[in-house]
């Protein structure tokens, strides 16, 4: 059988903005994915924590405050650091077009922007990483 | 031709392909008739503008005296960047202020607190210390304007700091106008910034009920909010019942601290949201009205007529707005303030084009505010007074808003009330729930959204963005050291040790929170202080 994909869901820092995260969260997890979600307010390093002893596929973070040039990469740092470059990072919130390009290149695989659909993203999740 | 007649022939015409419903799935008839409002009594249902139940309006002569205040929720970068664009607003005729805090703020955390990298300054205006506000107000006279603070976690500490800048430019706390935002059970529900558990939280805004209807008694205390339940997802019938729950929540905590409720109930206010369904937005206004009213005498038997009005504040619907053509926020926002405005509304703010990509700019701005300038002055809509009062479809639906409002009151009561519901996650489950439901209604086009799921454009949107600059964050830092080493720090500890006395012996926390910020304690010292004895809270994760 094939194994389940497996997804943590996280908001970091003080935004508490999650009538979005929550819609992906339960779209995922309806599509047959498994889901962890952390809560509100979680620091970087408790997300990268979670998703090394979770053992997930990706990590997908919801910021709408603006911080997204100062999580993002702390993210991608801390998985280096700990050698879990193999989890996919990806994204979505409020993030300006040029700030999506720097943040692919540092590593972020994908940002989601407003309007994006549900069925958008599962099939993203679901294509990422087959191809991995 | 009689009725029967015509509803036959009506159900032999071509209809479109669509579900007719408000955006909240009430169901809608094609035609609304007298018999929709049976039983129909004008004195007790609607009676005049300014008279009980208050369905057409708090005030006798509500837009032909005096329009509402047009109050555009603004701050970001500093609080010199943010006077700026406060003198700029008032200088296009804007009449009345109203702050946007950044997250640190809100949450009552420093600049230099590590869980604020990269947030300061970014969705609001950075306020650490008493010199921030005085820099904020520079130059703007606090007895001439009314200024509305989002704030809730830290708003004794926000009022506080309002209070020394008013006292320090010779304003006595009596005269200062404004509201602080202060709903704490909303947090726990909706918009999810909190520090401490909802008791404690209580407590602190019962002593700030008490304190205000004493030395600052112009002041609203509370500003009872379904803005922020809508924009996590809820619908219109859960933004009116859940806010209405929580207002009597806190008449219920202030009765039972010992207050009389027509001392604190006339400084209670409301904010709500105007989402995309017109006529419903405008029966949501009404029935809010009516509802409060009604149990604000017949259940807690207040006396003062002042504790039956319910004065509110509207935004439009940051959540209805689209990245994709990003000028049809400026036709979306004008309807939905038109609704505010013909339900009845004391002020209003009305969204950017461009605020799904960041702060608004200050041409995107002034656009939001011509757009009340225009209904004030050239639709007629101020003209007189509820002009869809009276109308079968309108009476109808505010009608059925009020009697599902009463079912969803039994079921918050069997849960115990609004606290163990919230404990419960009962509100959250709700709001989530809705939001799921709505996306999958657009997804399925069931539902409509312009530009998302139909009449859609290839390629990205071509405005102007506002980019807040990230040596702002170091600024601020600086700034804070700075503070910090002028003042005197022995006054701040002993300023913060009678604090943590007070929270823990049930004194009234105002006195001594204003005594902390008179010393340029900062925002995080007096929350740190307060967490101490309150504890912080722990959200129930559900999704």
């Amino acid at each position: 059988m094939q194994k389940k994909i497996r997804v943590l869901i996280g908001k970091p820092g003080l935004d508490g903005h999650d009538r979005g995260v929550k819609i992906v969260a339960a779209a995922l997890r309806d599509a047959g994915i498994e889901v962890i979600y952390t809560g509100l307010h979680q620091t970087c390093e408790s997300i990268v924590e979670a998703a090394i002893q979770e053992d997930v596929d990706i990590i997908g973070l919801s910021i709408l405050s603006g911080a997204h040039m100062t999580i993002f990469p702390k993210i991608i740092n801390l998985l280096k650091q700990k050698e879990a470059e193999d989890i996919i990072v990806i994204g979505g919130g409020i993030i300006p077009e040029e700030d999506i390009k720097k943040l692919n290149e540092m590593g972020v695989k994908k940002l989601f922007t407003p309007g994006t659909s549900t069925k958008e993203i599962i099939k993203y999740v679901k294509s990422i990483v087959q191809k991995t | 031709m009689n009725k029967e007649d015509w509803k036959k022939k009506q159900k032999t015409c071509k209809e479109r392909d669509f579900r007719f419903t408000t955006v909240s799935d009430l169901p809608v008839k094609p035609l609304y008739l007298p018999d929709d409002i049976r039983d129909f009594d004008y004195d007790k249902k609607l009676s005049y503008p300014g008279e009980f139940p208050f369905t057409r309006g708090v005030y006798t002569n509500m837009y032909r005296g005096r329009l509402w205040t047009m109050r555009q929720f603004s701050g970001f970068g500093t609080a010199k960047d943010t006077n700026e664009r406060y003198k700029y607003l008032l200088k296009h005729g804007q009449t009345g202020l109203s702050v946007a805090f950044d997250f640190p703020t809100l949450y009552g955390r420093d600049s230099d607190d590590p869980f604020s990298q990269g947030e300061v300054g970014k969705c609001g205006v950075a306020i650490d210390t008493l010199r921030d506000m005085e820099i904020l107000f520079d130059g703007i006279p606090l007895d001439k304007i009314s200024t509305s603070m989002t704030i809730n976690p830290p708003a004794a500490i926000l009022l506080a700091m309002y209070i020394v800048v008013g006292e320090k430019q010779g304003v006595l706390a009596e005269v200062l106008t404004g509201t602080i935002q202060n709903d704490m059970l909303k947090e726990y529900q909706a918009q999810k910034t909190w520090i401490y558990p909802p008791e404690p939280s209580l407590r602190i805004i019962t002593d700030i009920l008490e304190y205000c209807s004493e030395h600052v008694p112009k002041w609203n205390t509370i500003s009872i909010s379904g803005y922020h339940i809508r924009e996590a997802g809820s619908t219109a019938l859960q933004e009116l019942a859940f806010t209405l729950a929580n207002g009597l929540t806190y008449v219920e905590y202030g009765t039972k601290a010992g207050l009389s409720v027509d001392k604190f109930a006339p400084r209670l206010s409301f904010f709500f949201n105007s989402h995309l369904d017109f006529f419903e937005e405008i029966a949501k206004y009404r029935a809010a009205r009516r509802i409060w009213a009604k149990v604000m005498h017949d259940k807690y038997r207040a006396q003062n007529p002042r504790s039956y009005l319910m004065r509110f504040h509207t935004q439009t619907a940051g959540c209805t707005l689209t990245a994709q053509q990003p000028e049809n926020n400026i036709i979306r926002t004008a309807f939905q303030a038109l609704a505010a405005v013909l339900g009845g509304t004391q002020s209003l703010h009305t969204n950017s084009m461009d605020e799904t990509y960041a702060l608004p700019t200050e041409r995107a701005v002034k656009i939001a505010l011509r757009t009340q300038q225009l209904i004030a002055h050239e639709t007629g809509a101020a003209n007189t007074i509820d002009p869809l009062g009276g109308s079968y479809y309108v009476e109808a639906l505010t009608d059925e808003l009020e009697k599902r409002t009463y079912e969803y009151f039994d079921k918050i009561d069997t849960l115990g009330g609004v606290v163990p519901a919230i404990e419960k996650g009962f509100f959250q489950r709700e709001i989530s729930r809705s939001a799921y439901e709505y996306q999958r209604a657009l997804e399925h086009k069931v539902k409509y959204h312009v530009g998302i799921n139909m009449f859609e454009e290839e390629g990205g949107a071509d405005i102007e963005i506002l980019k807040i600059p990230e040596e702002i964050e170091k600024n601020q830092i600086e700034e804070l050291k700075e503070v910090k080493k002028q003042r005197n720090s022995v006054k701040v500890k002993r300023a913060l040790k009678q604090l943590y006395s007070a929270a823990g012996n049930g004194e009234n926390l105002m006195p001594r929170i204003l005594d902390c910020v008179r010393e340029y304690a900062t925002l995080g010292e007096i929350c740190s202080t307060l967490k101490e004895e309150f504890g912080i809270y722990h959200e129930p994760i559900i999704f």
